[in-house]
């Protein structure tokens, strides 16, 4: 019985590592959507989405199986200023009240070694669904000092306005055609 | 005195709604994209105490007999009430826009307005509309008090009018 047993523990820990789903850990606020337009071509204007969730699941050993959905509150935008808030979440940009959330869902994961990947995925945005690439990095993983286990990453990709139809992106004129977006993503195992 | 009030404030309720109407159509790149709006708050600001004196003024002094009929009377008195009320109620919503990111409201560069401690989540938003649709609602009312004097003096052919612009007759 016990040599039974003894061999299923090995059968278990010999089996190849399973995919992991994490949550993104939006509660605690360890992730951030940051995004960044250039101003008149003269500085960079920062801002970010404040409300979000998702979740990602992650396979060390297959990592194209990897899979990440983001959900994202488009109104919670801030550019820390409330009358430019109010012009972004209007119809000529954002057009939250017709379009109040967008969604990111990956259709692929492509390994570049070195912690590097290229994250490929679908964006709804105004209604409008894009394929979009990240470039990824991974920033750290392990158990954290409360019992659970948390996996980070960063990634980076430029969005072009005109794209999701942003019918007065072009008011900003040519130095804000391209909107930077850069993520920042802790995920709690489940 | 409550002549001088009434085109003073005419002159600068007139002011207000056609830069508010005008400033909004604004491209990014047009060069009154920044001054327009900077003096549409100056305004509002200094319109604050005018209308809040006109109030007061209203409060303490007697009000003219109305003349016709009893819904013509009825309908004279809501439209001045609320010729008083919703520009208040403008400046305020305006107010509550301009504010709404915790910063102060300058006026004319000479002093600050401070802002309120409300965190009311998209403020902004809320207080932007209703500021929107207080100044359609003030057009609409603007037109009732307008048609109502052109009234008076065409069909009524009585002094209201020519009362109002100081010339003749008492405001009855």
């Amino acid at each position: 019985m016990i040599r039974m047993s003894l061999v299923l523990l090995f059968l278990l820990t010999a089996l190849p590592v399973l995919a992991v789903d994490y949550e993104i850990d939006t509660k605690g606020a360890h992730a951030f959507i940051e995004f960044r337009i250039k101003h008149l071509g003269y500085s960079w204007l920062l801002g970010r989405f404040n409300r979000f969730e998702g979740d990602f699941s992650y396979d060390a050993k297959h990592p194209e199986r990897n899979r990440v959905k983001v959900v994202i509150d488009v109104a919670s935008l801030d550019s820390n200023h409330a009358v430019r808030d109010k012009h972004l979440r209007s119809a000529r940009f954002f057009d939250v009240k017709q379009y109040p959330e967008a969604q990111f869902v990956s259709t692929g994961w492509q390994d570049l070694g070195n912690g590097k990947a290229k994250l490929t995925g679908e964006l709804t945005l105004r209604g409008i669904t894009k394929p979009v690439t990240i470039d990824v990095s991974d920033v750290g993983h392990g158990p954290d000092p409360w019992g659970g286990y948390r996996r980070g990453f960063e990634g980076t990709t430029t969005l072009k306005l005109s794209d999701w139809k942003m019918k007065e992106a072009k008011i900003l004129g040519p130095a804000a055609e391209e909107i930077i977006v850069y993520l920042s993503i802790e995920g709690i195992r489940k | 005195m409550t002549l001088i009030l009434h085109w003073l404030l005419a002159l600068g309720i007139a002011l207000m709604l056609g830069l508010g109407l005008w400033m909004v159509r604004l491209d990014y790149y047009h060069p009154l994209y920044q001054a327009l709006p900077a003096l549409h708050r100056d305004l509002g600001l200094l319109l604050a105490p005018l209308l809040l004196f006109r109030l007061l003024w209203r409060g303490f002094n007697a009000r003219p007999e109305l003349a016709g009929a009893r819904w013509e009377k009825g309908l004279a008195r809501f439209v001045q009430a609320m010729l008083l009320v919703v520009p208040i109620l403008m400046v305020v919503s305006g107010y509550l826009v301009s504010t709404a990111d915790g910063r102060p409201v300058s006026v004319l560069g000479l002093f600050e307005v401070p802002a309120p401690r409300l965190e009311i989540e998209r403020l902004e938003d809320k207080a932007g509309a209703v500021h929107a649709w207080l100044g359609y609602l003030l057009l609409g009312l603007i037109g009732l008090h307008v048609a109502g004097a052109l009234k008076h003096h065409f069909r009524d052919r009585d002094t209201t009018l020519t009362a109002m612009l100081g010339m003749k007759g008492d405001i009855r």
